[in-house]
């Protein structure tokens, strides 16, 4: 079990060092949902199977693929020569993120993590009722309203994309 | 069972390269996945948090993070898409109409 867990954190951490440092965006992108599916394992091993699931369908599937869609379309032939030219930028760049993955790492290896009380679903209930049953009935009771606005998000993105990537005509 | 130190270990480490994606990319679309990759890590950290505390709310909250990263990745996409119509650029540092 620990050995894949490892297996599937060193492909996750590859696909999204490929993000950073392959040229081709398409590359990139490809490499992005590479690491989705290596995510998608991983939350399979923590017994979250809803969550492995609409990860691989709507990140790798849908999200992914609207990416790729738009970089076909797009296709730019000078891509590789966007780089940051100004060295001392990457430099800065690369001690912020250190900076924050100090920070990030610290904070979840502190030893008094104050974590709060224990919720009331161990994991003897969620295999018995399931987790798909059980995150649907949390999402029709109490956060009913969340999904509703969630709703409304949904329906205002996709006419405002439409709205936004129609092309005019004069 | 999984250590959660390991999990979380891996979330800081893929929000990190995230975070350097946005800062020393330039082409807008890969700067646009970084962010997804981004989401992703902390989206990682809300299921180990959940699985660990027997609670069920982060699993709910990764449902809304999804959707609302898919209606930011179709708007985002559409106003990539029609600022490309104009400047016929990826490069992020041609994207300066706002600049003064």
């Amino acid at each position: 079990m620990l050995i894949i867990f490892y297996i599937f954190a060193a492909l996750s951490v590859f696909g999204a060092l490929g993000v950073l440092f392959l040229r081709n965006p398409i590359h990139s992108a490809l490499s992005l949902v590479g690491t989705f599916f290596c995510l998608g394992a991983i939350y399979v091993m923590l017994n979250a199977e809803f969550v492995a699931v609409i990860q691989v369908l709507v990140y790798a599937g849908a999200i992914m693929v609207l990416f790729l869609f738009v970089l076909m379309l797009l296709s730019s032939k000078d891509s590789g020569d966007y780089v940051n030219k100004w060295t001392i930028g990457k430099i800065l760049a690369g001690l912020l993120s250190l900076g924050i993955f100090v920070q990030i790492a610290g904070l979840f290896t502190a030893e008094n993590l104050e974590l709060g009380p224990k919720g009331t679903y161990p994991l003897e209930v969620v295999e018995e009722v399931g987790s798909i049953a059980l995150i649907g009935r949390l999402l029709f009771t109490d956060y009913i309203l969340a999904f509703e606005i969630i709703a409304v998000l949904l329906l205002v993105a996709v006419i405002g994309a439409v709205v936004i990537a129609k092309r005019r005509f004069q | 069972m999984i250590p959660i130190e390991h999990i979380l270990l891996l979330s800081a480490l893929l929000f990190t390269i995230g975070v350097m994606g946005v800062m020393l990319r330039r082409n807008v679309i890969v700067i646009f996945m970084s962010i997804e990759l981004m989401l992703n890590a902390v989206n990682l950290s809300f299921v180990t948090f959940a699985r660990s505390m027997d609670s069920m709310t982060g699993v709910v909250f990764i449902f809304f993070i999804i959707v609302v990263a898919a209606a930011e990745a179709v708007v985002g996409l559409s106003i990539i898409l029609s600022i490309y119509r104009t400047r016929k650029t990826l490069n992020i540092e041609e994207f300066n109409l706002l600049k003064w």
